[in-house]
């Protein structure tokens, strides 16, 4: 079937304003979104920017948003979409060109949570073992991949620039409520503050956004019970 | 333990800010549907008047009920209005000034209820 795209372009470069532009790609229904790009990308419009990697949902890169919600353009079937498709990159970070946004800003915010294992023991001699329960306890937040989807649907973080935004709180869940972990005190202490956790509103847009599934409001729930009780 | 560029100051302002909202919201909630409750059909809005007031006023329970009454609605309500500030200004001038507008009308108006409530 016929699949119209309208997407919202932009070269700071040359233009003076963003605009949208149309694209009619033959696609089937269970083609991808991405498939849709590649085609417009590779045999009618070379300068059509964005950004892809892995193209199975594994690496993150290409979120966006699609008909105004946060997906990955690799896991949206265009049955899911229909025949008219409205792409946009990312709210709130800056445009670099077309749908390739700055994430400058993202990946660190991201490292200020020590997003590391933390452990100064000396190694046992296999591995730190870990019982499935205590592992289980930070399951839902492993499954991060870093996509952005969150944090650039969150209204706390478009408001507010200095916000750390959901996924670098997913991030630090992850490993605040892993057993082997030694850096709770610290983390929680980048966590405190009105950058942290206390800039959430609960709005939910993270957890709807999360093409990973992640419960993410709840997970940062439990970081605020954490940092209330001072441990997980 | 190794060590890591230091966390950025933060202080536990916020943490404390966030709780009392919670708290707050739901003390609010028991004691303004009980006020309400009483007001419209425990006395009957046709009845209040000077009188009512000044009676209930003897009591210094009813003093010190409605002393908090007016602590926690004004605080959550001007702590609420800091927060939409911090989120809808940016940092600067325009801010902190507002930001000293509502404080200073938070003690104004909190002064003025309790001296009333004191001194009826």
């Amino acid at each position: 079937m016929r699949v119209r795209f309208d997407i919202k372009r932009y070269d700071p470069e040359k233009d003076e304003a963003p605009y949208f532009q149309n694209y009619e790609v033959e696609l089937g229904e269970t083609d991808r979104v991405l498939d849709g790009l590649n085609e417009i990308r590779w045999r009618q419009d070379g300068t059509l920017t964005f950004r892809r990697s892995c193209e199975h949902g594994i690496c993150g890169s290409d979120a966006m948003r699609i008909n105004g919600r946060n997906r990955l353009a690799c896991k949206t079937l265009i049955r899911e979409v229909g025949r008219r498709v409205r792409i946009e990159p990312l709210l709130g970070f800056p445009v670099v060109r077309d749908l390739v946004v700055d994430q400058q800003r993202f990946f660190q915010d991201y490292r200020s949570v020590l997003p590391f294992l933390v452990n100064d023991d000396p190694p046992p001699p296999r591995e730190r073992l870990q019982s499935p329960e205590a592992r289980r306890r930070f399951d839902d937040t492993t499954k991060c991949i870093l996509c952005a989807a969150c944090t650039t649907a969150c209204p706390s973080a478009w408001g507010n620039d200095s916000f750390l935004g959901p996924a670098a709180i997913v991030q630090a869940h992850r490993f605040i409520f892993d057993t082997r972990d030694h850096a709770t005190v610290e983390r929680l202490a980048r966590l405190a503050g009105r950058c942290g956790v206390w800039a959430c509103r609960t709005a939910y847009n993270c957890t709807m956004a999360c093409p990973r599934e992640i419960q993410v409001t709840r997970a940062i729930a439990e970081v605020k019970r954490a940092a209330l009780l001072g441990g997980p | 333990m190794a060590s890591y560029p230091p966390a950025p100051p933060t202080g536990r302002f916020e943490m404390y800010s966030w709780l009392f909202m919670r708290v707050s919201g739901i003390v609010l909630l028991v004691m303004a549907v009980f006020h309400l409750l009483l007001m419209h059909y425990g006395i009957g809005v046709e009845q209040l008047n000077y009188q009512v007031v000044a009676t209930r006023w003897g009591s210094p329970w009813w003093r010190l009920y409605d002393f908090f009454l007016l602590l926690l609605a004004l605080t959550h309500g001007m702590n609420g209005a800091r927060i939409l500030m911090d989120e809808y200004l940016r940092a600067g001038g325009w801010r902190l000034v507002l930001k000293i507008v509502l404080s200073l009308l938070y003690l104004l108006l909190l002064v003025m209820g309790a001296w009333v409530i004191v001194t009826f």
